[in-house]
């Protein structure tokens, strides 16, 4: 058997990856799931947060991906993002200044509506800096 | 010289008619690239969603959600027809609004009503004078369309059918083959069928139809039921941006047209110009040989 399938991750404004991986490791609603070939047919919802891919040979890459789908096929993983970006480009200042005007606006609530788009956007600040710090330890350790 | 002067003042004003028409088609271009890549930058998540739901189509879902299933009597036919805001884009709209009436003249014949959305301030207009029933419009999209700007509209017509006024939808857009070419699709939306991946011939061999099922999380039905209104959104969004790229370019083209033309009739014009200005010299001189002649 194969031990490598396609896995795809498409944003609404662009296709991120597409490429042939070993693993996925992806944010879902419920939990950290790890992704190898062969896996039963499976339909998430994701958390903002990281998604981490295993290239053939052991390379790793790391998205970022803010909400989305995930449909995983024995030999085909889609990721359906609201928005993805390699991980590489994200920039700790500017998440975290996302995470404090994030915050303020938590604090302030002035509406119902203003409420429940800053918590949505805090929780996506708060999972970037959460992947920077991912790959900001990993590097320390390698 | 009276005649000569009107000409004159004809091919003046051609002369600036053409300089519009140059001017729109240098427009139309420029802005037909930034058309084209919001298409092509929205093309692959629009197939990847299809694709999945194609798959899902496929499956053998624990919960049937109420856009998988295909509704037995077909009374009412909804209609989200993606037009231009504006005019002077050649048969456009003309062409897309003959296949709609096209396609519906069949499930009238089936008794079934129409509902139109509009989508573009065009649409609004053909429907009002059509005599569909318009239960949404919504105009002045510009040229980066959101997709919080359809929620709107999409909404009612998914409301629609989830009451069961209408039991099927349809997304009526021009597809961009290439510039000078754009064709009218129409395409069902609801319920949704598994011929929707572009891959559904692909992977035949290892779909397995209706005897397996996803694992889902968190549940079946609160993922797919925003997952489906996402695909929904995700389908009409692109045939908007797409519906954008071709107005652009049958705008260049249209544009194009007008100037050549234009150009034709400033040439024909000015032969007709010279021909009088030379007659008119020719009398003069005649006139003038005539008279001396005379004394």
């Amino acid at each position: 058997m194969a031990n490598s399938f396609t896995c795809n991750i498409v944003s609404a404004e662009d296709s991120i990856f597409s490429g042939t991986v070993e693993m996925v490791v992806a944010a879902g609603i419920m939990g950290d799931l790890g992704i190898l070939p062969g896996h039963t047919p499976l339909l998430t919802e994701l958390q903002p947060g990281p998604v981490r891919v295993i290239h053939d040979g052991g390379k790793e890459e790391n998205f970022f991906v803010s909400g989305g789908f995930m449909e995983v096929q024995p030999t085909i993983v889609t990721i359906l993002a609201d928005a993805a970006t390699r991980a590489s480009d994200l920039d700790e200042a500017a998440a975290e200044e996302a995470r404090q005007q994030a915050l303020k606006a938590f604090n302030e609530k002035s509406s119902e509506l203003d409420y429940t788009r800053a918590a949505a956007e805090l929780a996506e600040a708060v999972a970037q800096l959460r992947t920077i710090q991912q790959l900001r330890k990993k590097a320390g350790k390698g | 010289m009276a005649a000569a002067k009107e000409i004159r003042t004809q091919i003046g004003s051609i002369k600036n008619t053409q300089k519009i028409t140059s001017a729109m088609e240098m427009v139309a271009a420029s802005k037909m690239r930034k058309a084209q890549d919001l298409m092509k930058a929205g093309q692959p998540y629009a197939k990847q969603i299809r694709n999945v739901v194609g798959h899902i189509a496929d499956a053998n879902p624990e919960y049937k959600h109420d856009y998988m299933v295909e509704r037995s009597e077909v009374k009412r036919v909804g209609y989200i027809v993606v037009s231009t805001d504006r005019g002077l884009c050649g048969g456009l709209n003309v062409n897309l609004f003959k296949a709609v009436v096209k396609d519906a003249v069949v499930w009238k014949q089936q008794d079934a009503e129409l509902d139109f959305c509009a989508l573009g301030s065009k649409a609004g207009a053909f429907f009002r004078n059509y005599g569909g029933n318009l239960v949404a419009a919504k105009s002045g999209l510009g040229e980066s369309p959101s997709v919080e700007g359809l929620i709107g509209s999409i909404k009612v017509m998914l409301e629609a059918y989830d009451a069961g006024r209408i039991d099927r939808l349809f997304v009526v857009y021009n597809e961009f083959v290439n510039t000078m070419t754009q064709r009218p699709v129409v395409r069902q939306l609801l319920p949704l069928s598994s011929d929707m991946g572009e891959d559904a011939k692909h992977d035949e061999e290892n779909a397995r139809p209706g005897s397996w099922d996803y694992l889902y999380e968190p549940d079946a039905k609160a993922l797919l039921d925003s997952l489906l209104v996402r695909f929904i959104e995700s389908q009409v969004y692109q045939a908007v941006v797409e519906n954008g790229a071709c107005e652009q370019a049958a705008r260049m083209i249209a544009m194009k047209s007008a100037t050549d033309n234009a150009g034709n009739l400033i040439d024909d014009l000015e032969m007709v110009y010279n021909k009088a200005r030379q007659a008119a010299i020719t009398q003069e001189i005649s006139e003038i040989v005539g008279g001396a002649s005379a004394v």
